[in-house]
């Protein structure tokens, strides 16, 4: 499966019709470049949404910089004198641009999404089919259930967390050789990773809180 | 598209012409302040004595007074007087009966839709209408220090709040004809008046110990951009609670030495403010000393600031907990944050301070006045967004929000901590053969079973044409706007059923109730509501217009001169209906222009089309 995006294979794009002055508005546009008026979201991806190549390998300071400079332009703060219409509009815009940034911000979202745009569907979060990952889960488990205090946790955490960024290091190599397998197992692996760190920093929290 | 949520005459009433000023408003649980930003200088507004502090306390007598004269009738009448409102926002009837005993105040009948109503000096009030008073003497003091008509704010709430006392504090603004023109976090306004001040990067955390509520929230501010990652806290926590801890001692130290009879609320109210000066005496001081005097009977008190420590003690220790909880959960040790920025009075409290320097690593920032700083900040972000401005403040949900499924299990939709706006869906199936409607009730909070969270709106979905179980596709929709606001909706995918509600609070103010609010507190109800339609109506048509203008300025030669003609004398009578009051001509010359441009506009992208085709085959010369 090709996960990178071929944009010279794409069609060219045809003008849609300003919602405000009817006329041709480049479907890419966020403002009418007759009229100055904001249009609505258009159906692209995330990657498109942002102004990003398409890819797992992405910069998080790009992503950042691409998704403050649009909220800039497109935040709702920005039409509070306007009318109802334009600010439903600035409104959608935000809501896409929120919904782009929190799944490519980060890497287990960002995995999921690509996996999914290549057409598969997301693991099922209660059954793990592959017994090596599930032994290597119950292991895990056992340890951070066999902590006694704060500190017992946060070696838990510490082993997690580095083992965290050598799956991630392997999520990029996988989707870098155009690996659909092997990327869809090691972001199932840092899915139950992330999911094990969450618990064990709660617990962490819960007993330096004394409760 | 699911946020076109506003009815006809319901949108914030729109720019028009030569608008009265726009100013930032605290409206805080123990003091209120207003302030104003002009060219980014903010100034807080002070009244003839040069207080800047309002207290949110009011009287209702034969008048309605508000502020420092409404705290001194405390002690003579307190039977009329309310204070610590803010509490009881977007609170329900039943929320109050568990606390029926501790408040100070009598409970009346509720009104409609269950939202909780007060009985002071011989009145039934909502915790609305007592926040719409408060309002009213802030907006009036703004007029008198500004010498010009306001009629717009930026309004602070505790980043805590949830949906219930955020519609509640719109309805408020509302009633007192205020146009909200936003709800912004009182954490994300408090680091606004910081960060234009010093222009700082990094991590900041916000500590915030307001009368009522307490709220940590954590910032990423960069190049203007404000940022919230993370936000907690506990609506039932705040500098109150010092002033109740202390009076209790006091009554208790009273009891003891046997002097007066039963604890009345009048002395329940001496008792409170005479907490609330030990409080603020100990700040600066080692030692206080006062006298509890109520109905002749005197009794002595002092208090170290040792012994206020202890009092304080389980408060500051359930803050500093929650504190942890924030930036664990964001993943941030204290020691990246590059400063602690202080909010709300109760911050001066010393041991506050020391405990979060212990917790931190450094000492908190306390240069902007913490009793002044939200609204500083409030007053900035009303100036941007009336005047403009290259700030931005994104923001996220405080709490989760979700829905019951079967067993009383919460199905979170919307996870807190997930930047607004935002839009989540998720699908839901029938569970019994022919199944006809399904009800939907919709809750916030973190806890996995629904009683233990808030209660937030209950519909129903019917209409659902029979099937067998599991077969129907349900897709519920979670739409939360740039004020927190929430709006659910709910459609049957297989036969396009929907049903839609602006999600009014379990505890809210129905319509009826908010018209017949307005009809009471405004001579001219009616002219207010055409106003606002007209003025809708305007903004529309202008906008229109600029649009038929720019496609003439830039196409304009696809037109023959009597086409041309023809569109202008339709302009023209656009233009001739703004500057009438009249809405229906108006829209009928608005509608006629958007008529008789769709030719012109019908050609235009004609040629737009035959542009993108020519760019196209030339694209595929160059392959």
């Amino acid at each position: 499966m090709n996960l990178q995006h071929d944009i010279s294979a794409e069609p060219a794009p045809a003008p849609l019709a300003c919602w405000s002055c009817a006329g041709p508005v480049a479907p890419e546009a966020l403002f009418c470049a007759t009229c100055r008026v904001v249009q609505p979201p258009r159906p692209i991806d995330h990657f498109a949404r942002l102004g990003l190549a398409r890819g797992f390998a992405i910069d998080p300071r790009e992503v950042e910089r691409s998704y403050f400079s649009l909220q800039r332009q497109l935040h709702p703060d920005r039409f509070a004198t306007r009318g109802a219409r334009e600010k439903a509009i600035s409104q959608a815009q935000a809501v896409a641009l929120n919904d782009a940034y929190e799944t490519l911000k980060g890497t287990l979202s960002r995995a999921e999404y690509l996996l999914g745009l290549g057409g598969d569907v997301p693991a099922d979060d209660r059954t793990i089919r592959d017994p090596e990952l599930l032994m290597e889960q119950m292991e895990r488990r056992e340890t951070l259930a066999g902590a006694r205090d704060a500190a017992g946790v946060e070696t838990c955490i510490g082993a997690a967390v580095a083992d965290t960024m050598s799956i991630e290091a392997e999520l990029g190599d996988a989707f870098a050789a155009g690996d659909v397998a092997a990327a869809r197992r090691a972001a199932l692996r840092l899915r139950y990773l992330r999911k094990l760190v969450d618990e064990a920093r709660a617990r962490h929290a819960r007993l330096l809180g004394g409760e | 598209m699911l946020l076109d949520i506003y009815e006809p005459g319901q949108t914030p009433l729109p720019h028009e012409g030569e608008r009265g000023l726009a100013v930032g408003i605290d409206l805080g649980t123990t003091n209120s302040v207003v302030a104003v930003a002009r060219e980014g200088r903010a100034e807080v507004l002070r009244d003839e004595r040069g207080r800047a502090l309002l207290p949110s306390v009011v009287s209702y007598g034969a008048q309605v007074v508000v502020g420092h004269e409404a705290r001194a009738d405390l002690l003579d009448a307190p039977e009329r007087v309310v204070s610590s409102i803010k509490r009881l926002m977007g609170r329900g009837a039943s929320d109050l009966k568990a606390l029926a005993g501790v408040l100070p105040y009598e409970l009346g009948p509720a009104a409609e839709g269950g939202m909780a109503r007060l009985s002071i000096g011989g009145r039934l009030l909502t915790p609305v209408e007592i926040s719409a008073d408060i309002l009213r003497a802030l907006a009036a003091r703004a007029r008198k220090a500004l010498g010009r008509e306001v009629d717009r704010a930026v309004i602070t709430v505790p980043a805590y709040f949830d949906d219930a006392a955020r519609t509640a504090t719109r309805d408020a603004a509302r009633l007192a004809g205020l146009e909200a023109l936003r709800l912004v976090n009182e954490p994300t306004a408090a680091a606004l008046a910081y960060g234009l001040d010093s222009g700082v990067e990094g991590l900041y955390a916000v500590y915030d110990l307001g009368g009522g509520t307490f709220d940590f929230s954590l910032l990423r501010l960069e190049k203007g951009v404000f940022q919230v990652l993370a936000t907690g806290g506990d609506t039932a926590l705040g500098g109150d609670d010092i002033d109740h801890a202390v009076a209790e001692r006091l009554l208790a130290e009273r009891a003891a030495a046997g002097i007066g009879g039963v604890v009345d609320a009048r002395l329940a109210k001496a008792a409170l403010a005479l907490g609330r000066i030990a409080k603020e005496c100990l700040s600066s001081q080692d030692t206080w000393s006062g006298t509890l005097d109520a109905g002749g009977a005197p009794s002595r008190h002092s208090l170290s600031r040792a012994q206020l420590d202890e009092l304080v003690e389980p408060l500051v220790e359930r803050s500093i907990r929650i504190c942890r909880q924030v930036l664990s959960d964001a993943g941030v040790p204290p020691s990246e944050l590059g400063g602690c920025v202080l909010v709300g009075g109760s911050t001066r409290v010393p041991l506050v301070r020391r405990r979060l320097e212990e917790f931190l690593g450094r000492p908190p920032l306390g240069d902007i006045d913490p009793d002044e700083v939200v609204a500083v900040g409030a007053a900035l972000q009303a100036e941007a967004l009336t005047a403009g401005s290259d700030t931005l403040l994104l923001d996220v949900t405080p709490l989760s929000l979700g829905l019951e499924t079967m067993g009383g299990i919460v199905e979170k939709i919307i996870d807190r901590n997930t930047p607004i706006p935002v839009v989540r869906a998720q699908d839901f199936t029938t569970y019994e053969d022919g199944q006809s409607a399904m009800a939907i009730h919709v809750v916030q909070g973190e806890r996995e079973m629904v009683d233990q969270c808030r209660s937030l709106a209950r519909f129903m979905l019917d209409g659902i044409p029979p099937m067998v179980a599991g077969a129907a596709r349900i897709r519920v929709s979670f739409a939360v706007d740039a004020d927190g606001l929430l709006t659910v909706s709910a459609e049957e995918r297989v036969t396009g059923r929907q049903a839609r509600v602006e999600v009014r609070p379990s505890y809210g103010l129905s319509e009826d109730e908010m018209a017949s609010m307005l009809r009471e507190s405004l001579d001219n109800a009616q002219d207010d509501m055409d106003a606002r339609l007209l003025a809708e109506a305007k903004v529309e048509a202008r906008r229109t217009l600029n649009a038929v203008r720019a496609a003439l300025a830039a196409d304009g030669a696809l037109l023959s001169a009597g086409e041309r003609a023809a569109i202008e004398d339709l302009a023209s009578e656009v233009e001739a209906a703004l500057s009438g009051a009249d809405r229906d001509a108006v829209v009928a010359a608005a509608g006629g222009l958007e008529e008789g441009t769709k030719i012109f506009a019908e050609r235009r992208m004609d040629r737009g089309i035959r542009a993108a085709l020519a760019g196209r085959s030339i694209d595929r010369l160059e392959l």
